[in-house]
């Protein structure tokens, strides 16, 4: 690969997404071996600086990079020196100073990636920042439907939920668009950005007559917050309208998939017995996580800057 | 660019030698093995791998024997990736039953420093414990920088470093041939 | 005091003439005239333009000396050609009531390179709630006449009202920092295709737009006047078009003014593509619409005058995440550049002399400052070399910041030299002192 960080969803072209999904496939045969280890990225060290409370997508890098057999150090930001005031300029400064190879960034304000790639020599991989971008959740995404559906290209994916706050979605248009999928965005008005014009995706506000046509159904967590900034009147109407129930699933076509990142709030855009169900890759979206952060390590670190 | 004095490849197996060499090395193989016994084929990829399963064909052929076959990528336990750049993988498949207990054959085109097959080694190591493990190779040009010896050699072929050996396969390039190219020549 | 005599300028891009500056005033003006004890400034090549004047600059004194002072704001005022600065009230405390106002007056004095004319706040602690003591302020020794809550806009339409209203007695003018805050709350850059890329909350034109329309309507309808802050946005143009053309038609005075920053006649949101908090600036970058629409603007004449909005921001406040930097950038040293590169061909020197020092006078109410270099005149005016050209260094500006968000550029056009009240500030690109 010839980028040098892993900032946002559009820095890979076709070649380089696609290398990442092979290379994940390789390292997810390695799940099933006794010696679940690898010295590809011994003697390399591996930040996760993490600024929001994540831990399942901290453990999730940490597992790939202990798999890697790469040193792992985990810098949260609860009771360290971040919580103090230190600036995300001061910290970076340490961590080039330890000779971080990598550092792996969650922060909740979108561009501290981008920020921190300015400030250090190693690798940055964004995992997460503001309501800015997810890479590596976007890749796992895609993944995910390869392996369920063989395939991604001409694959209809329909993306519902919180548009305008969601780093998950702005990720999965990108990549999904990189590799040929086509995207409809399911929302009310008052949650898909006004920018919307820019992106390669189909705009719809009625979940009903999306759902027919759609190979995966990627539901985004809505947070109850938003209510109160009134960008829908109450959760009852938001589940109404926008919310996946065990109907709603039977008018999909039937070899669809149902997916959603996570944390989910079950009852508000996803009813329990549907994340339940066989149609839903929630839970192997976790361990395909783990396989494709193993591809994304080893395709950044694996050889020479 | 021009090449002023093109020196042509070097054709030193033919397609017809080539499958002579083959058989042979299968019926050394049978002869060791005692008849190829609780032995396994692993090929290296990229080409280690056809000549493994047309070494597994031949055994087959001349003894009924089946032996089983499988692929083993050594990419992530190169011990040059640093220099070399992040590469591609290629698959590892284990024949059902794995390899603990059992002979494997690793089975690659060309030996040369050995790192490969030191990589191969240490792949083994991680995939479970095999009872012997053995090598054999089409070509062995010399050169090693480890001690790594095959057991099974089609061909000694002695080259000078800059020499560069190409095993060309049906599966693989079209057609049956090994040449060498030498210094001047891309 | 000495006298100066400044030989050969191009006045306001004119012939090239001699000018004797004398006890504060031009005292002669002509060709060929004798240095009569004078000191001789060579000005062959130079145009002449009458001073600067800045209707918008933020010193951060008292509060915020980090950034910056009256004094090393005033430097950088007269490297940038200005003899007259109108500096903002949200300081720390604020400007809202004599006594801060006479402090930041009597520290310009201090300083003594360019007239600092402090302005008030409009509201209290500019919280928008309550008026300020405007009459005291413009009684002061600062004399106050422009009143800002710049930094918050007087958001209550009623105070707005009563606030317009109340200035009429003293010939004062209400500046309008226009941004509806319901509309803004969390924004970090202009709404459009830019921010829905770098998910960042959108500042969306309709906010500086709305608070326009409303403020004319009411300025119209109790016959006072306004004035505009850092108009952005092509839409706020077009409103200002159509209140000036309504002054026109029904024949009143025209009553509504309107600046414009350097930098929004030149950079645009896609600027933010790397999150460096140098461009981040309220109210936003926006887009080549509406940076043409600003420059047709300015050259029309809808909008007034150019105001740098210098806002220097302490090197913590700036290099770190985006959403937590604060938003501004430094002006007054890059401004006469900025404009020139952008619309010399289109302004003329005459135009750039208006839109940058004539009108700000009369806006601000400056008697001395806004006149051409001629015979009896104020001797406030800087001299320019056309050609010459700079490139920006950020630790090398006068400025105690060094949030420029033109670092590395290239520049054309640069201060030679600048003579306040008759005295120069700056001779030789460099300040006196």
């Amino acid at each position: 690969m010839n980028i040098r960080h892993l900032l946002s969803a559009s820095d890979l072209d076709r070649r380089d997404a696609t290398a990442v999904l092979d290379t994940a496939t390789e390292m997810a045969a390695m799940a099933r071996r006794e010696v679940k280890k690898l010295p590809t990225l011994r003697g390399k060290t591996v930040v996760n600086l993490f600024y929001e409370d994540s831990t399942r997508t901290r453990i999730s890098f940490e597992a790939a990079a202990k798999r890697l057999s790469a040193d792992v150090i985990n810098f949260s930001a609860k009771g360290s020196s971040v919580s103090k005031g230190e600036s995300l300029k001061d910290t970076a400064l340490t961590l080039q100073a330890m000779g971080a190879d990598a550092v792996v960034i969650r922060h909740p304000a979108s561009g501290a990636p981008h920020r921190l790639a300015h400030w250090i020599d190693g690798t940055v991989l964004n995992a997460g920042d503001g309501t800015h971008e997810h890479p590596t959740q976007a890749l796992l995404d895609a993944y995910t439907m390869r392996s369920r559906h063989g395939r991604i290209e001409g694959l209809k994916v329909a993306i519902v939920g919180d548009v305008l706050h969601s780093r998950v979605a702005r990720s999965n248009v990108h990549l999904l668009h990189t590799l040929g999928a086509h995207v409809t965005l399911v929302a009310p008005p008052t949650l898909i950005p006004v920018g919307v014009t820019g992106w390669p995706v189909d705009v719809g506000y009625d979940l009903d007559a999306v759902l027919p046509g759609a190979d995966v159904v990627m539901m985004l967590r809505v947070q109850r917050e938003r209510m109160t900034d009134s960008f829908f009147p109450s959760e009852r109407e938001y589940a109404r309208r926008y919310g996946l129930d065990a109907d709603r699933v039977r008018a999909m076509p039937s070899h669809a998939i149902v997916m959603h990142p996570g944390p989910m709030n079950r009852g508000m855009e996803i009813a329990p017995e549907v994340a339940d169900s066989a149609r839903s890759t929630i839970v192997e979206q976790v361990a395909n996580g783990v396989s494709v952060r193993m591809a994304v390590l080893y395709l950044l670190l694996g050889g020479v800057k | 660019m021009a090449y002023h004095e093109a020196v042509q490849p070097k054709i030193i197996i033919t397609g017809a030698d080539l499958a002579r060499i083959v058989d042979r090395i299968a019926h050394q193989i049978l002869e060791k093995t005692d008849g190829a016994r609780d032995t396994i084929l692993l090929g290296v990829p990229t080409r280690g791998v056809p000549l493994a399963h047309r070494l597994a064909a031949r055994i087959r052929a001349f003894e009924g024997v089946e032996v089983p076959v499988g692929t083993l990528d050594i990419t992530l336990y190169r011990d040059d990736l640093r220099l070399r750049g992040a590469r591609a993988l290629g698959p590892t498949d284990l024949p059902p039953g794995g390899i603990d207990g059992r002979r494997v054959i690793l089975v690659d085109d060309v030996l040369f420093s050995g790192r490969t097959i030191r990589a191969a080694l240490d792949a083994l190591a991680d995939l479970g414990r095999p009872r012997i493990v053995q090598l054999g190779v089409l070509v062995d040009r010399g050169h090693r920088e480890l001690p790594i010896r095959a057991d099974y050699v089609g061909k000694n072929i002695p080259t000078s470093i800059d020499e560069s050996v190409r095993v060309m396969l049906t599966e693989t390039d079209g057609t049956d041939e090994v040449r060498i190219t030498g210094k001047d020549t891309a | 005091m000495s006298s100066y005599l400044i030989r050969g300028a191009a006045v306001v891009g004119g012939e090239p003439t001699d000018l004797l500056l004398r006890d504060g005033i031009v005292a002669e003006a002509g060709r060929g005239l004798s240095a009569k004890g004078a000191e001789v400034v060579d000005a062959d090549g130079l145009v002449a333009l009458p001073g600067l004047v800045d209707l918008h600059t933020h010193l951060r004194e008292p509060g915020r000396e980090d950034a910056e002072t009256v004094d090393s704001g005033s430097r950088a005022a007269a490297l940038g050609g200005y003899t007259a600065v109108c500096a903002m009230a949200n300081t720390s405390p604020v400007a809202d009531t004599a006594g801060v106002v006479e402090q930041v007056w009597r520290l310009g004095r201090e300083a003594g390179l360019v007239d600092v004319q402090p302005i008030g706040a409009v509201t209290v602690g500019l919280a928008g709630e309550r008026l300020a003591e405007l009459g005291a302020m413009a009684d002061s020794a600062a004399r106050v006449r422009i009143f800002s809550d710049d930094g918050n806009c007087v958001a209550d339409p009623r105070l707005m009202r009563r606030a317009l209203e109340y200035v009429k007695a003293f010939d004062g003018v209400i500046a309008q920092h226009a941004e509806e805050p319901r509309l803004t709350e969390g924004a970090q850059m202009h709404e459009g295709i830019e921010s829905a890329r770098l998910g960042l909350p959108g500042w969306p034109a309709v906010a500086e737009e709305a608070i326009i329309a409303r403020d004319v309507l009411l300025a119209e309808h109790v016959g006072a006047r306004l004035h505009v802050c850092h108009v952005s946005a092509a839409g706020s143009v077009e409103i200002l078009r159509w209140a000036k053309r309504r002054e026109r038609l029904t024949g009143r005075p025209s009553k509504v003014t309107a600046e414009v920053t350097p930098h929004h006649l030149l950079l645009t949101d896609d600027r933010a593509a790397g999150y460096d908090p140098v461009f981040k600036v309220n109210p936003p970058l926006r887009t080549a619409e509406d940076v043409a629409a600003l420059r047709a603007g300015l050259v029309e004449g809808v909008i007034d005058a150019v105001a740098t909005d210098h806002a220097p921001h302490a090197v913590q406040d700036k290099e770190c995440e985006w959403g937590y930097a604060r938003p501004g950038m430094l002006g007054l040293e890059t401004a006469l550049s900025i404009v020139v590169d952008a619309l010399l061909d289109d302004l003329g020197w005459d135009g750039i002399a208006d839109r940058m020092s004539r009108a700000p006078a009369r806006i601000a109410g400056l008697a001395d400052h806004g006149h051409d270099p001629a015979k009896g005149r104020p001797a406030n005016l800087t001299l320019i070399d056309p050609s010459a050209t700079w490139t920006v260094e950020p630790t090398a500006l006068a400025s105690r910041s060094r949030n420029t968000p033109y670092a590395g550029f290239t520049l054309r056009s640069r201060v030679v030299a600048t003579f306040l009240h008759g005295q120069p500030t700056v001779l030789d690109g460099k300040v006196l002192r």
